[in-house]
């Protein structure tokens, strides 16, 4: 059993973009928190800290969920994905990426991560979901720029694609 | 490789801007190092809307482990002064309640700890005790007698009243055949952006300096206002803003109180302080529009034409009033009749203070409020007269051929020819087809309904619009103040290299992306070849009062500003590759990275090798030439002229036009709207990028929808604020936005050398509007609040129901 | 808005995690998907003074079918019963309501059971718990006890979970032969809280509809199809529930969603009962 007790800190470790990492957390430490200050993985952005926007949404083990309603701890071992690990290992924009500069999907950038982690999530389990199923996924978050038409056109293209249409 | 021999501007490139977000590499301000010894930040909040503050217990807080300091209202006090107002009045406000607090969410107390999770801890940890008082929540209340005092040192809550007269209103109401009077209510909300507050201060005490970091958009001439307050001259108020900010929509001005607190609070410590605000704070707190109860009188002859206007618009700022408030009364002032050729108006401006949280920056920014009143009336009139809508907007319209158009209130409408605008809507956006949906739909019992919103859109404030708030004679005293300065500079290093810096703020607008396009095509070269740096510096970087991006002011303001800065370091080079090509400078051409004669390409040199002459052979240069090249220009037209005697101003610059036309259906059992069908034309003239302005329209038509249909912020009678989280604050989230038609034409500004308008909050201002008329169309009731929740809707479509059966309950 | 100080537990078996209960009392709150109790936690509406986490126990993460019902462990996730191979075939009524549950997100992370701790009046999974008489199972270290979903839930965000006790699992009734189930609700935008939440039955001559987002927890009106006017039932059902007004809607208008699409969605059970 694991049992850490409060004020003090703990050594967290898990796998992230597929590199193993560490840091040091308290318990109560958001998992959100630990990425942007203990990791300096920026790139993962705080909105509401109570779950419905979405700006904070990393994969965990594949699955989108909210960094801020999940401690630090509780990602231990696993493998997490952020929007650092989106592009390829040359650095270039994957599909999706490239897809939504194509359609200005994005202005201030702010809610951009979360939604490509959700997308990158769903596009995994299905490369070619409905307009229906793309706009639950993106019902998920808040962009306060965009009206979210580039978004869906994106993934979109995108679904298309995977669909070999 | 662009193609240069296309000119950049007017082409939807794509945003370079999107190569580093999509990676999860924009710098953010709250991702920027700090020093190691910076500590946290966290504010005591009211939790009364109005109280005086008997005493604040810090031991239990101070003794908490991590705690380096609490400050509360007698510390500010003690090292700033309040901010100054736009009113002699005295409304003063400290960045923490000195003695009393006025708004639920009022700052009382900021812990400064070694993190923010201790911070919070110690914030529970604080004792206050409040003896409460009674409060003023509803804005026709607060300005009624013996409503109890927001501030009992102004001994009213009507802090301000301005009659203004255009034309002969009373002869026109006198002899209309018509009059009618509407009265609208617009709510509290704010566009709020998805990224919250973010301060990091330091005190200096070397030099008794602030340094600050914050996602801070401007207005900077809230910059002499903090200066002010932390008693220091602005030289000394170093305030830097980050590359990236996740977004603003006018929001973002408000973070001016805190870099004075946690500039405070910096130099209480002797530490760097950081404040990152959270949500519930944003929502409690941040920012919200003011609410507004108008009350319009038209006077019109049999024909549906509207010869008067007579407004009393009583506008509710809140507790305090912040720089630049009251901007949203006074933003519209000039074009205030709108699109109409409208000769007689009168206005009363009534402000009043409540206690909510004080009103600020709220994209559309007085557009919304006006074109709420200023819309349904038309609407209303045309449902009297049992005229089309659509006909008697067109009716009244600013004839085509007549723009320049000085409008009854001062504003010089640059262009525009709104009946074509009209034309090409109903044409290419098939008008006729929806009033096809519109018959079919009621033939089956639907509750449908189509509504038109026509509006000029303002772009780049006149700095001297505020100022219509004093009197003549007032203004006369404190001395004129007009124009809008907009500033940039470009610079091109040893090796041919250019880079541009400038006087905006971008929050997802793509200014890096536009600025090069402007200056590559001025210089030849492609877009990537531009280095573009929007972080800002007071201390270091070019800026004025108007600095900022707000009120539209990029396109018709920083935008030339560039086109300029480049120009002339065009001609400069120009100059010096003359004496190599043996031509007169007014001969050469800048084409693909060459500088060569007009008609001879050949006669050619590189762009690298002229701008080196300027670094490596000063000695070369034609004579009187200054070494180096580093070129600023600063912009400000001359049509943006201080008020009249007669209170006539010119409010903006550049003033586009938007007509919407939409369809929507009312569900009759759950009272919600379904936009069928959404068209929206814009002309701003020429568009710097396509792309980017169609995303602009495309953001502002999501927020306008969040107007009519969701956001609002509500207190309970006693002021408790009852939307702190995002599941009771409503932003439209991708199902309830549809996507809109958009159709454009361009009507180029006379008045900015590029012929672009401001455009990014036109449908903040017409989609509000334009379904609220749709929705009365379906109802055949007037709706004059908003947002047409279902639970305000369901009240006005209510019927008797069925009886509580008896054994049922109770 | 960052959560107040706790210990942090994650046992590895129900029965320590029953030890830790008996432990600490009322000190310790069950964190499984955390997507209502750490949202309750960083606002600090909520507070624990330890926090044992069960969402990683395989013992609690599996759903199976058992006997009428579909059990669904304590620690499985909202999508993962989504996604759950025929479920709606097993329970149609599930796979209409789940999707509307939260957001693709948190239904990824927040769990089934977890919901039903929750015990929000306006929750779809309680909701549907009430309306197809589902169970409770409830451990403690003293053993195990079962609760229909009428007994569980007491009251706005209030259960019958005794101190030291935790819930393993939810028993869905499976689906009857011929039974014709629907779903409906309104929600402000996609993905809100229930205004009100709407679950139909339909199956041999009996009409069951379940209602949430009115009165404090699920109520439930049975009515059989011969028995005379079904409006006056749903109307003597609206008013019962004793709704109240809040920021989103009046009482009046829950009640009239509960006449008029409580009509709508019976009439949609019954067409898919035969």
């Amino acid at each position: 059993m694991l049992k850490l007790e409060k004020d003090t800190r703990h050594k967290v470790r898990f796998v992230l973009n597929g590199s193993p990492v560490s840091g040091w957390a308290d318990a109560r430490m958001l998992l959100s928190d630990f990425l942007r200050q203990e990791l300096g993985e920026t790139g993962t952005h705080v909105g509401c800290e109570h779950g419905v926007c979405g700006a904070c949404t990393v994969r965990i083990e594949g699955r989108a969920v909210r960094s801020c309603l999940t401690l630090a701890v509780q990602a231990e071992g696993f493998d997490i994905q952020t929007v650092e690990g989106l592009a390829g290992d040359d650095g270039a924009l994957n599909a999706l990426q490239t897809a939504f500069r194509k359609h200005h999907a994005l202005q201030c950038g702010y809610c951009t991560s979360g939604i490509l982690m959700s997308l990158t999530d769903m596009f995994q389990r299905n490369p070619s979901p409905s307009r229906d199923e793309i706009e639950d996924v993106v019902g998920g978050h808040i962009c306060r720029c965009t009206g979210y038409a580039g978004i869906m056109d994106a993934a979109l293209e995108v679904a298309e694609a995977g669909a070999g249409k | 490789m662009t193609d240069t021999k296309t000119l950049n501007v007017g082409q939807p490139l794509e945003r370079t801007e999107d190569l580093r977000l999509l990676r999860g590499r924009g710098r953010y301000a709250d991702d920027l190092p700090v020093s190691p010894r910076t500590l946290n930040a966290a504010i005591l909040r009211s939790p009364h809307a109005h109280a005086e503050i008997e005493t604040i217990d810090i031991t239990e807080a101070m003794s908490m482990p991590g705690v380096a300091a609490v400050i509360t209202g007698e510390d500010v006090a003690q090292h700033s002064d309040p901010f100054l107002v736009a009113l002699r009045q005295p409304l003063h406000q400290w960045p923490l309640a000195v003695g009393r607090v006025r708004y639920v969410g009022e700052p009382v107390a900021v812990v400064i700890a070694d993190d923010r999770y201790l911070a919070e801890d110690a914030v529970d940890a604080l004792q206050v005790s409040y003896k409460p008082l009674p409060s003023v929540i509803d804005p026709e209340e607060a300005a009624s007698d013996g409503a109890p005092l927001v501030h009992e040192e102004a001994g009213t809550n009507l802090v301000s009243v301005r009659d203004f007269t255009y034309g002969d209103p009373d002869a026109a109401f006198a002899e209309a055949d018509h009059t009618f009077k509407l009265t609208t209510q617009f709510p509290r909300h704010s566009y709020m952006p998805m990224e919250n507050f973010v301060v990091v201060a330091e005190y200096k005490i070397e030099d008794e300096s602030y340094d600050v970091l914050s996602n801070f958009q401007g207005p900077y001439s809230t910059h002499p206002v903090m200066s002010r307050a932390l008693r220091v001259p602005g030289s000394r108020l170093r305030l830097r803003t980050p590359r990236d900010s996740g977004g603003s929509f006018g929001i973002k001005l408000a973070v001016f109180p805190y870099i004075v607190l946690m500039s405070v609070a910096s130099k209480i410590t002797g530490r760097p302080v950081r404040w990152v605000e959270d949500r519930y704070e944003h929502l409690t707190a941040a920012n919200s529009c003011p609410n507004r109860v108008t009350t319009l009188e038209a006077a019109v002859t049999k024909d549906g034409v509207i010869t008067a206007l007579r407004f009393d618009q009583l506008e509710d700022y809140g507790a305090f009033l912040r720089a630049p408030m009251p901007g949203p009364l006074y933003r519209m002032q000039g074009a205030i009749t709108g699109a109409y050729a409208i000769d007689n108006v009168a206005i009363t401006n009534k402000i009043v203070v409540s206690n909510k949280m004080p009103a600020g920056l709220v994209r559309g920014f007085g557009g919304p409020q006006l074109y709420f009143a200023l819309e349904r009336m038309t609407n209303h009139i045309a449902g009297e007269l049992g005229m089309d809508h659509l006909d008697l907007i067109r009716k009244n319209l600013i004839p085509a051929g007549s723009f320049p158009y000085k409008a009854a209130a001062g504003s010089l409408l640059d262009s525009g020819d709104y009946q074509k605008a009209i034309e090409i809507t109903t044409g290419e956006g098939r008008l006729e087809d929806l009033i096809k949906r519109r018959d079919a739909a009621r033939a089956q019992g639907k509750l449908y309904g189509i509504g038109y919103a026509a509006i000029v859109e303002p772009g780049m404030s006149n700095m001297g619009y505020l100022s219509t708030l004093l009197t003549a004679e007032a203004r006369e005293k404190s001395g004129p103040k007009n124009g809008a300065i907009s500033m940039a500079t470009v610079n091109v290093e040893p090796m041919g290299t250019v880079s541009i810096t400038a006087d905006c703020m971008p929050q997802g607008q793509g200014h890096e992306t536009i600025l090069a396009q402007i200056v590559s095509d001025q210089l030849g070269l492609a877009p990537e070849d531009i280095t573009v740096n929007v972080e800002h510096d007071t201390q270091k970087d070019q800026w004025s009062i108007a600095a900022g991006t707000y009120s539209c002011r990029f396109t018709p303001g920083t935008a030339v500003a560039a086109q300029m800065a480049a120009a002339q370091v065009r001609d400069k080079l120009a100059k010096i590759a003359a004496k190599n090509l043996n031509t007169p400078a007014e001969n050469i051409e800048f084409t693909d990275g060459k500088i060569h004669a007009a008609g001879n390409p050949d006669n050619a040199i590189s762009f690298g090798r002229v701008a080196g002459t300027a670094h490596w052979a000063p000695a070369e240069l034609p004579d009187g030439m200054e070494a180096g090249i580093r070129e600023t220009a600063s912009w400000t037209p001359p049509e943006l002229e201080a008020p009249s005697p007669g209170d006539h101003i010119n409010t903006s610059l550049t003033y586009g036009f938007v007509f919407d036309m939409c369809g929507v259906e009312v569900d009759p059992v759950t009272a919600m709207v379904r936009i069928d069908r959404y068209v929206t034309m814009h002309d701003a003239g020429k568009l710097l990028n396509p792309l980017i302005a169609e995303g602009q329209v495309l953001g502002s038509f999501a927020q306008g929808i969040g107007t009519a249909l969701h956001e609002e912020f509500l207190y309970d009678d006693d002021g408790n604020f009852l939307t702190g989280t995002f599941a009771d604050y409503l932003i439209p989230t991708v199902a309830e936005v549809p996507r809109p038609e958009i159709l454009h034409m361009a009507s180029p500004s006379p008045f900015t050398p590029l012929g672009a308008k401001g455009m990014a909050e036109g449908c903040c201002m017409s989609t509000p509007v334009c379904i609220a008329n749709a929705v009365s169309d379906a109802l055949g009731v007037n709706v004059a609040q908003l947002p047409m929740s279902p639970k305000r809707l369901h009240a006005l479509i209510d019927e008797d129901e069925p009886p509580r059966p008896s054994g049922a309950g109770q | 808005m960052k959560p107040s100080n706790f210990d942090y537990c994650r046992p590895d078996s129900v029965d320590e995690a029953l030890s830790l209960l008996s432990e600490y009392g009322d000190d310790a709150r069950i964190i499984a998907g955390g997507q209502s109790l750490m949202a309750m936690l960083n606002l600090r509406l909520a507070a624990a003074d330890v926090l044992i986490d069960i969402g990683r126990l395989q013992e609690l993460s599996e759903c199976r079918q058992v006997g009428g019902y579909l059990e669904v462990g304590a620690a499985v996730t909202q999508a993962k019963l989504l996604n759950y191979p025929g479920l709606a075939e097993i329970q149609p009524l599930l796979a209409k309501a789940l999707p509307n549950v939260g957001h693709f997100q948190t239904r990824n992370r927040g769990t089934v059971c977890g919901s039903i701790a929750h015990a929000d009046p306006s929750s779809e999974i309680p909701l549907c718990l009430a309306a197809l008489e589902g169970e409770v199972v409830l451990r403690s270290a003293s053993g195990t006890r079962t609760l229909s979903a009428a007994d569980f839930q007491t009251g706005m965000l209030a259960t019958a979970i005794a101190p030291g006790e935790m819930i393993t699992a939810a028993r869905f009734p499976v689906a009857e032969q011929g039974a014709g189930y629907a779903f409906a609700e309104v929600a402000r935008r996609r993905g809100d809280f229930a205004i009100v939440g709407l679950a139909a039955i339909a199956r041999n001559g009996t009409l069951r509809l379940g209602a949430g987002g009115v009165a404090g927890k699920p109520a439930i009106l049975e009515w059989q199809i011969e028995a005379g006017q079904l409006d006056d039932a749903l109307n003597g059902f609206a008013w019962e529930m004793e709704g109240e007004d809040d920021i989103h809607a009046t009482a009046k208008y829950r009640r009239q969603i509960v006449r008029q699409l409580g009509r709508k969605v019976l009439e949609e059970a019954k067409s898919c009962s035969s």
